[in-house]
């Protein structure tokens, strides 16, 4: 069966305020400079795959259309490469911007269960904030636990490898002090970071 | 011998054991120690900035007023990923009062602070803008003579935090490689992104970023690949059966530009780690002859078509 979607926006499908709320976070106020030139699409690596370009994730997250940009594939696809935060002509730093529609996404939920990016992050800060340090076959090996424990078949090969030259580790790196990082990691779970004051206006990227 | 501050980063104690073990060596060849910051933790990498920012940064705070208290003039961080992460840290904190506030509170709990005066540098920086490219000259014993260089950044070390180099077409590397005698490739593609962590989770996006990176590499004749950046020496080196199984076989080894300096260097390649690499890489000193005919001092040099202009083609 064809599904059939509306595709045009109405204005009731924007939750107001949406915008706002993602420009107040420090280091996305530039966003309101947006002028659509498309420049980020065009360098993005991985446009090719996005559902909505960068551009359009930008045009989106300003006029409030919240759902549509928290759902798109678009802020997964980012691998923190910077070149749109580079080449913008308006400075707009937009690597941050999809750092901030991401934490919005998980804590909203809104992603497929399983879908390993949101789930390799999750894995990541909890082994980052309980051990102090990352052991990346680990890592990879709860990913795989926590999204398609069927696919550690299919890497048998890149396993053995690694193991062979000595590059596989299943001894948890640690550090010692792992009580005080809890504690200072304890100290900032309530804090917002759209509730505190905004940086300074002098601080704001303007023409260079 | 000088002494700086070193963050190895998670990296480097792993999957990149390689970049640690040629990079020490490498430095003390030219008179620099790297001490380690005791009990250093995760910088947080790009998934904590995913999830929390705050967070993140008291993370990453944690190294760098580890740093200071270590009371070295300047932190080195080979990892890129690390090097963004510390950088864009020191800025957040810079930028937001709030931020800093909280972070600082955070630091406090344990007994630590942070000013915010210890510079963030990458080896490669260090290399070419402190001991500087007539040293490392002077220390080559056996040239990479003949060898077909692919001088590769990658993203995070050039992007958004250009220091040290431009941010689109950064040359140390390229100048570094060119002093170890080795044949540099022109390499367009020299700060487009492996695929990062999209690797492990989304395999098509992230190994066909890879995979544009070693089919241009092959393309223009390169024999090896220099990374800065041990994410991308593991995209670029892991993946070749799959890349392969989706859009046919691109191999060519990558290895790490210290590892490349060691071998110059004279050192043993078992040493510089290079028996860590999925796809081998050997190089032979002095097994091959220069590329271009070397000219005995006594005869001229031949004339360049271009002073010949109208001549004949053939003489």
């Amino acid at each position: 069966m064809i599904e059939i979607k509306r595709t045009i926006k109405y204005e009731t499908d924007r939750v107001k305020g949406f915008g706002r709320e993602v420009m107040s976070v420090p280091g996305c106020e530039q966003l309101e400079q947006c002028i659509q030139c498309g420049t980020c699409s065009g360098v993005c690596p991985l446009s090719i795959y996005m559902d909505h370009s960068p551009r359009q994730v930008m045009a989106l997250t300003r006029s409030d259309f919240k759902r549509e940009v928290l759902s798109s594939v678009t802020i997964w696809l980012c691998a923190s490469c910077y070149a749109c935060a580079a080449e913008c002509p308006r400075h707009i730093r937009i690597t941050d911007i999809m750092y901030e529609l991401k934490q919005r996404a998980i804590q909203e939920g809104v992603y497929p269960r399983r879908f390993p990016i949101p789930v390799l992050a999750r894995e990541f800060t909890r082994m980052a904030q309980h051990w102090g340090r990352i052991t990346e076959s680990l890592l990879v090996l709860r990913l795989l636990w926590r999204t398609n424990w069927l696919e550690a078949f299919g890497m048998w090969r890149l396993g053995l490898g690694l193991w062979r030259t000595g590059r596989f580790s299943l001894r948890h790196e640690s550090i010692r002090q792992r009580a005080d990082l809890t504690r200072m990691m304890a100290s900032v779970d309530d804090v917002v970071i759209g509730a505190l004051p905004p940086p300074a206006a002098n601080h704001r990227r303007g023409a260079r | 011998m000088t002494t700086f501050a070193y963050y190895p980063g998670c990296s480097l104690k792993g999957t990149g054991r390689a970049y640690e073990e040629s990079l020490l060596p490498v430095l003390a060849a030219l008179g620099i120690k790297l001490e380690e910051l005791a009990d250093w933790n995760c910088c947080g990498a790009t998934a904590y900035m995913a999830v929390d920012e705050v967070k993140a940064c008291v993370m990453a705070s944690r190294n760098l007023a580890l740093a200071e208290q270590l009371g070295h003039r300047e932190l080195v961080t080979p990892c890129s990923a690390c090097y963004l992460v510390l950088n864009k840290t020191k800025q957040y904190l810079g930028e937001s009062r709030a931020v800093a506030q909280v972070v600082q509170r955070a630091l406090g709990l344990v007994g630590l602070s942070y000013q915010g005066n210890v510079p963030v540098r990458h080896p490669l920086d260090l290399l070419v803008n402190v001991v500087g490219l007539p040293a490392i000259k002077e220390r080559v014993r056996d040239p990479l003579t003949g060898l077909k260089v692919v001088p590769y950044y990658g993203c995070q070390l050039v992007r958004p935090y250009a220091t040290f180099d431009d941010q689109d077409r950064p040359t140390s590397m390229d100048r570094l490689l060119g002093v170890l005698g080795a044949t540099v490739v022109p390499y367009p593609l020299k700060t487009r992104c492996c695929g990062g962590s999209l690797t492990g989770t989304l395999p098509e996006p992230g190994l066909h970023c890879a995979y544009i990176l070693l089919k241009e590499a092959v393309k223009r004749g390169a024999e090896v690949i220099a990374t800065v950046c041990p994410l991308c020496q593991f995209n670029l080196d892991a993946y070749h059966h799959k890349i392969a199984a989706k859009w046919g076989p691109v191999r060519v080894p990558t290895v790490y530009f210290t590892q490349l300096m060691g071998l110059a260097f004279g050192l043993p390649a078992r040493q510089l780690g290079l028996h860590r690499g999925l796809v081998p890489f050997a190089f032979e000193a002095g097994a091959r002859r220069p590329e271009r005919e070397v000219v005995p001092p006594d005869r001229p040099p031949p004339a360049t078509p271009a002073c010949r202009a109208g001549g004949p083609l053939a003489s």
